[in-house]
């Protein structure tokens, strides 16, 4: 039985339907990416898995218990990171643990004995008595995942876990997660970084509109949705090139902005080419989930 | 609107851990929030009745100071509980999000409003109390055993306008928001509520708007028992506080749960 499951999920707005038609298993011990452009319903997804707002349709179970009937039950075993930090300001760090705890009605010995090994992961064990406020951003993201820690929950929910996050502090959070998934933790995370979701996920979900609309592991997504090779050509005169050469050098191409993206299964001829002139640059590179993300949920912007 | 949100409030002991997450804050500003609680009304009930008190000769059978100790005692702790529910409520539930945090855990947001609802009584209990000590500092009050049921009477009124200002803090789109409660609510409650002169010194029509305030309400009860007595339609009274506070508070929980669940 999976630990977290959703059928025929939707959620609608006046007249916008911001979750429309979901079926979610997510097993044990697994990562779980949930993937999409902004506004593709990725959050109000786990708004609803959580039970904190009522779905217009569907069934959901967390834990083994019906969503959201029993919602505040199960939440016992769960632990949440929100996309923004809503550390408490008027607290230090070992307060905001400590007051974090009393809210699962856990006594305050119980809490206390967790809070060291929990400043110890966050790797703010030095900064137990700080005020938020002279947090760095990074730190601030580790004390809300140690504070999501303090039920010692089975699963975990991660909204936009790095967004806004320098490439250390990045890295950083990553080990953290590969640390809990290594302790048998299950974790679904929202991520519209590609590179964050294939290091991390076992299984992804890429949405748009409200709907899932592909789903499996990231290798498997990418050799399904996309050729194995890429290469990007940029420069003055790249149309010129993709006029002459596109079509029978490229399997399929598309063009963003300066840039060509040349997908082939034999790169071969094009690199050849390419290495012959000298007024376009280029790049060769294995396909990645970034490359079907924005294949299949399209190159515009969504603001 | 669902009908959904006007499901009856459901009352839980989880409200402890939300009551004493806002009693840990206040705890360490402690010193200056005793300080606003005490001084602000005191030096208002001083300045006034010696002031103004000099120039009349009695009040309803009182000296004009201990007159206005009673509907200070009523105005400041309406004030305590109206500034925390707004200012200090929307703070938690909009600005730093910290319902939203504690949403996260096993608590429902029946629970978050009933550790503010309790929180915020308990807040405007202590600057009732401030009031009713400088009273009986002052000898203001004509029977220590009498003036003891000022304190049930604070937090029913803590209760009251905790009640009323949720509802105020459940449609705020901001701070500024806050100043047609203080402008349309507040003032008229303090200058047609007998705080500072009978409200029998007003026109008919005044009058009668004044004794659908709950303000008025809350002053004839502890102007008599200052003096000793016991007052009159107690009942009415206590009933009319009550009826405010339990329609604002079910009212305003309702319209949380419509904002913060959509």
């Amino acid at each position: 039985m999976p630990l977290l499951s959703a059928q025929g999920l939707r959620k609608r707005y006046g007249d916008s339907e911001v979750v429309a038609g979901i079926d979610l298993a997510i097993e044990a011990r697994e990562c779980f990416g949930l993937l999409g452009p902004n506004g593709a319903g990725k959050t109000t997804t786990l708004r609803l898995l959580l039970g904190l707002t009522e779905p217009d349709g569907g069934s959901m179970a967390m834990l083994g218990l019906p969503v959201p009937q029993q919602a505040r039950e199960a939440r016992m075993k769960v632990g949440i990171v929100p996309q923004m930090d809503n550390l408490d300001p008027d607290f230090s760090v070992y307060e905001n643990l400590l007051v974090y705890g009393r809210y699962f009605g856990h006594p305050d010995a119980e809490i206390k004995a967790r809070i060291p090994a929990l400043l110890e992961f966050a790797n703010l064990t030095h900064r137990a008595e700080a005020k938020i406020e002279a947090l760095s951003g990074g730190m601030q993201r580790r004390l809300t995942l140690a504070r999501a820690l303090i039920n010692d929950p089975d699963l975990l929910f991660l909204d936009e876990p790095t967004t806004g996050l320098d490439p250390q502090a990045r890295h950083m959070m990553w080990q953290g997660l590969r640390r809990l998934l290594g302790q048998g933790k299950t974790i679904v995370i929202t991520t519209h970084f590609m590179e964050e979701a294939e290091r991390l996920c076992d299984r992804l979900a890429i949405m748009d509109q409200g709907k899932i609309i592909a789903t499996g592991t990231p290798r498997a997504l990418i050799e399904l949705h996309i050729e194995p090779q890429v290469v990007e050509v940029f420069g003055e005169g790249v149309e010129a090139w993709a006029a002459t050469y596109g079509r029978t050098l490229c399997e399929r191409f598309e063009r963003a902005g300066e840039t060509l993206f040349c997908y082939t299964r034999d790169h071969d001829a094009l690199l050849r080419q390419l290495s012959g002139q000298s007024v376009l640059r280029y790049l060769s590179r294995p396909a990645n989930l970034e490359d079907v993300f924005l294949k299949i949920t399209g190159r515009d912007l969504r603001d | 609107m669902k009908t959904h949100d006007f499901r009856l409030p459901s009352l839980s002991l989880r409200f402890i851990p939300v009551w004493r997450r806002n009693f840990l804050v206040w705890r360490k500003l402690a010193i200056p929030a005793l300080l606003g609680n005490l001084a602000d009304p005191a030096f208002y009930m001083l300045g006034l009745g010696y002031g103004l008190g000099g120039l009349l000769p009695e009040v309803h059978g009182m000296s004009y100071i201990a007159f206005l100790a009673s509907g200070t005692l009523c105005y400041s702790t309406m004030n305590s509980a109206s500034f925390e529910a707004l200012y200090s409520g929307f703070s938690r539930m909009h600005v730093q999000k910290t319902w939203d945090a504690i949403l996260n855990t096993p608590l429902t947001l029946d629970d978050v409003l009933l550790g503010e609802l309790i929180w915020i009584t308990t807040k405007s209990l202590l600057s009732g109390l401030a009031i009713l000590v400088i009273i009986w500092a002052m000898g203001l009050h004509a029977s220590f055993a009498m003036s003891l049921w000022a304190i049930p009477l604070i937090v029913l009124m803590g209760f009251c306008f905790t009640g009323m200002a949720l509802v105020i803090n459940a449609i705020s789109p901001s701070y500024d928001f806050f100043m047609y409660y203080f402008t349309l609510a507040i003032t008229p409650m303090v200058l047609l509520g007998g705080v500072f002169y009978p409200v029998d010194q007003l026109p008919p029509l005044l009058q009668q708007v004044s004794a659908a305030l709950p303000l008025s309400h809350a002053i004839e009860l502890a102007r008599p028992l200052m003096l000793g007595r016991v007052p009159a339609d107690i009942a009415v009274h206590v009933g009319v506080l009550l009826a405010y506070g339990t329609l604002g508070y079910y009212l305003a929980l309702a319209l949380t749960r419509r904002r913060l669940l959509k």
